[in-house]
């Protein structure tokens, strides 16, 4: 192993730690990085855009601070990226999108200017599905992106680059975000940690918006303290996002070590049903022995919903979404295609810039909402949405937190349910109630499908703004059957 | 439940779309499908159930600021990617003729 690939197999914590101890510098972390990125994102796919001289210069700053005791987190120097849907001053943002090719957001989202402001090194922007329009990554209209564990097969969406990325050790964290499992799905078909926070938890503002009732953003890493690092840098209040929650932020890492001991573990009976496949459900069933083992309680509970979370989110979201990708015009900023009048300049701009997802949801979205349907469609699945989270109330009556799969399957290969969308949107059968219900959820990966070799995802599922527990729990599983090794990429 | 082509035409026109035959033929096809499945919801009696229209609890969010004067984006880094502009205006096709 050469000396960049140890850099690079650190984690965040040991990475950071390595600058505090001065025995490592963020230079030689971010270079390590950089060149891991060149020899490995061929294959991968992960990032859209790498910004070697901006990180360079971020790293040499933060070599200074360290060099005067005056670390600003244990993030400083630490090199990191973030999906393309957050605006960056300055660095073109995309989306994912032909639409936003080129544009250079006039300011920082809330979360990348947190994560600067701790020190982090930002080396550039991850790719993902269109518009966070997808499970696999495939709807990005830029380049494909694989999982590093098998380069045939989606790393899944639609924070696929985000995943892609730390399980291909490129950087030591990133961050997506998850309308209806775009964190957590594609954090378990990488092997890696993902957090959905609780609505409300993380910021919005910067975050170019799919669905704003369900969009969150929130942190994927190697480790679950790492993820625990990086909600707490990310996490809190912010005026310039009127859905941000006021309440105070707590300190993730304190009961991070507190064991399984005395957690009630509820396991949902529908998520065990029809179309789990055997290898991903006898993963999950060894985690959930091993919590047993470690003197957690397992709870029969029931989500009676779960199988109209689908039905409901595919009209909320494309619904939502319609009404917030209205704003591509062509007036503003981003693409404009020339026509004679203004309607046809909107049509043809449209039409030429977005992709077949983001149009089939917009045509969803604004059917659901045209005259004659708005209470047969949306406001139905609006109250179907209540009943999803009442589900959710009565079993937190009975346990402290919920588990079962992330997914149905590990991830499936490339091209296997591109000309099937409603195949697609079934990936996301159990992130999605999450979701809906605004809570926060966590995948932390529980082995390695036997037949396949891949990884499978155990989803942690908490009350409102209990993410502790989830990490808790999700770090007292870690402990007990270790991370997994580093995915060989091919033959890299 | 089918979408005809001619609805798919007319929900293409609300959004702002303008479709290719054959992307108006797959959508048809598509959303179809994706209509079929939603309409499990019909199922559920929800008759006396309050539609959930934030995500967030009421109490969560603090007061709304107050309504004051702040500096917003200046007009020309506003303007700066602009398709087209005219001194600090957006400029657009002609809209009537």
């Amino acid at each position: 192993m050469s000396g960049g690939e140890e850099l690079t197999a650190l984690s965040l914590r040991e990475a950071g730690a390595g600058i505090a101890a001065r025995a490592l510098s963020s230079r030689d972390l971010v270079e390590a990085a950089l060149a891991r990125i060149a020899a490995t994102d061929a294959k991968v796919g992960a990032f859209l855009e790498v910004g070697a001289e901006r990180a360079r210069a971020a790293a040499a700053q933060a070599d200074q601070r360290a060099a005067k005791g005056e670390r600003r987190s244990e993030l400083d120097g630490v090199p990191l990226a973030v999906k393309d849907l957050f605006a960056t001053k300055g660095v073109p943002t995309t989306a994912g999108s032909r639409i936003l090719e080129g544009w250079r957001p006039p300011y920082d989202a809330t979360v990348v200017e947190r994560l600067e402001a701790a020190g982090a090194v930002l080396v550039g922007k991850l790719n993902m599905d269109e518009f966070a329009m997808g499970s696999s990554n495939e709807n990005s209209a830029y380049r494909p992106c694989s999982n590093p564990w098998d380069l045939s097969r989606t790393p899944g969406g639609s924070s696929g680059g985000s995943a892609a990325a730390v399980a291909a050790r490129q950087v030591h964290g990133t961050l997506g975000t998850d309308t209806g499992g775009s964190i957590r799905l594609p954090a378990a078909f990488c092997g890696v940690v993902g957090l959905k926070p609780t609505y409300g938890r993380v910021s919005r503002y910067g975050v170019v918006a799919f669905a704003s009732s369900l969009d969150q953003v929130g942190p994927l890493a190697r480790t679950v303290e790492d993820t625990a690092l990086l909600l707490g840098r990310i996490a809190g209040h912010d005026p310039r996002d009127m859905t941000s929650s006021a309440r105070p932020v707590d300190d993730y890492l304190a009961r991070l070590e507190q064991g399984a001991s005395g957690l009630r573990i509820g396991v949902p009976r529908e998520w065990f049903q029809g179309g789990v496949d055997a290898g991903v459900e006898k993963s999950v069933r060894a985690a959930l022995a091993s919590y047993e083992k470690l003197g957690a309680k397992l709870v029969e509970i029931s989500l009676p919903h779960t199988k109209y979370g689908i039905a409901a989110y595919y009209l909320i979201a494309p619904a939502e979404a319609s009404s917030n990708l209205a704003r591509y015009d062509g007036v503003r900023f981003g693409l404009r295609a020339e026509a004679k009048g203004l309607k046809e300049m909107y049509a043809e701009t449209r039409e030429r810039g977005f992709g077949a997802e983001p149009k089939r949801r917009i045509m969803l979205g604004t059917y659901a909402l045209s005259a004659g349907y708005y209470d047969a469609y949306y406001l139905r699945a609006q109250k179907v949405r209540t009943l999803v989270r009442r589900d959710f109330d009565a079993a937190f009556e009975k346990c402290d937190v919920v588990a079962g799969p992330v997914a149905p399957t590990v991830a499936f290969p490339l091209g296997a349910r591109t000309q099937d969308p409603l195949q697609m949107y079934l990936a996301d059968v159990f992130t999605i109630t999450c979701n809906l219900a605004a809570l926060p959820g966590l995948s932390v990966p529980c082995g390695l499908e036997a037949t396949s070799g891949m990884p499978v995802g155990l989803q942690l599922v908490g009350r409102p703004f209990d993410e502790a527990t989830l990490l808790r729990a999700a770090r007292a599983l870690e402990r007990e059957i270790g991370t997994l090794p580093a995915p060989a990429i091919g033959s890299v | 439940m089918a979408l005809s082509l001619e609805e798919v035409r007319r929900i293409a026109g609300l959004a702002r779309l303008r479709l290719s035959a054959e992307e108006e033929r797959t959508f048809a096809e598509q959303l179809s499908a994706i209509l079929d499945h939603v309409r499990q919801l019909e199922e559920l009696d929800v008759s006396g159930v309050e539609p959930m229209t934030h995500a967030l609890a009421a109490g969560e969010v603090p007061a709304l600021r107050p309504d004051a004067n702040r500096p917003g984006l200046p007009a020309e880094e506003a303007l700066a990617q602009a398709p087209a502009r005219e001194g600090t205006c957006f400029k657009v096709p002609r809209i009537i003729e």
